[in-house]
């Protein structure tokens, strides 16, 4: 297990015609079911509003890290459950985009990084340095406990 | 991925956090090691070979009981306690959880940009 979520996909468009729709901001709330105040400004906080059905109340807070025109697109986000939480008194994990351009269209990578940085994953840390299930994180509990009795 | 979904993710992460707290300890670690190597073991076997007493010991399973790590089993007159591996699996999960939850926007943008 990682702290990290990588997803490829393969998109049959252009890559500027994913770029626009990662990056105007009406095209991103559409997928990403949120209504965005405006534009996306790199080192800017990213306000709007969810549209999500049933929803309405909760507010969206990113800050746009990078926007490098058609290759990548980042920008940092809470997971507070609070609707009135300041992301800049939040610890956020960082959402990367990726394009790249392939015969088919555009290979998009989406990573989302930095969940250890979210209090409560970091003690979890020594349980996550391998890839494999239970037995194997209590053999790293066992070796762990075994090097400092 | 919709904000009602990364809520629904930011409250499991919320049920997490009494198991992260309970093994962020040294001592409950090592409890935790003994215990699920093999047979439930009764407070008196946890505390021998240990440098802690008996009410030490007693309190940090009563910590790992409580975060749903361990469970106590009646063993005639005697309490045992055993490991419990479901909250941990549980943890594993929440990653799993939010990579579904960025397949379903993902799908969503797929069918915006070829649609």
């Amino acid at each position: 297990m990682d702290n990290r979520i990588e997803k490829r996909i393969e998109l049959k468009a252009p890559v500027s015609r994913v770029w626009r729709a990662l990056t105007d901001h009406r095209e991103f709330g559409e997928w990403f079911r949120v209504k965005l105040d405006g534009p996306f400004v790199p080192g800017e906080i990213s306000r709007g509003q969810i549209t999500y059905p049933g929803y309405e109340h909760i507010k969206w807070q990113a800050v746009v890290q990078k926007m490098e025109p058609e290759r990548l697109f980042s920008f940092t986000w809470h997971h507070s459950l609070d609707p009135d939480a300041d992301i800049s008194k939040e610890p956020t994990t960082l959402v990367e985009f990726r394009l790249e351009k392939i015969e088919a269209g555009t290979l998009l990578t989406l990573t989302e990084s930095g969940f250890e940085n979210l209090p409560d994953d970091l003690r979890l840390e020594a349980f996550r340095r391998n890839d494999g299930g239970w037995n194997e994180q209590m053999k790293n509990i066992e070796s762990y406990v075994a090097q400092k009795p | 991925m919709s904000r009602r979904s990364h809520s629904r993710i930011s409250g499991k992460r919320q049920a997490h956090a009494p198991v992260f707290a309970a093994l962020g300890d040294e001592t409950r670690l090592a409890l935790v090691a003994k215990l699920c190597a093999g047979q439930p073991r009764s407070i008196s076997q946890l505390t021998e070979g240990s440098h802690l007493t008996r009410q030490a010991i007693t309190k940090h399973l009563r910590v790992l009981q409580n975060a749903g790590v361990v469970h106590s089993v009646r063993i005639g007159r005697e309490s045992r306690f055993a490991f419990n591996p479901e909250p941990m699996e549980e943890i594993k999960k929440y990653l799993d959880l939010v990579s579904e939850q960025w397949d379903q926007a993902l799908s969503r943008l797929k069918s915006l940009v070829e649609g």
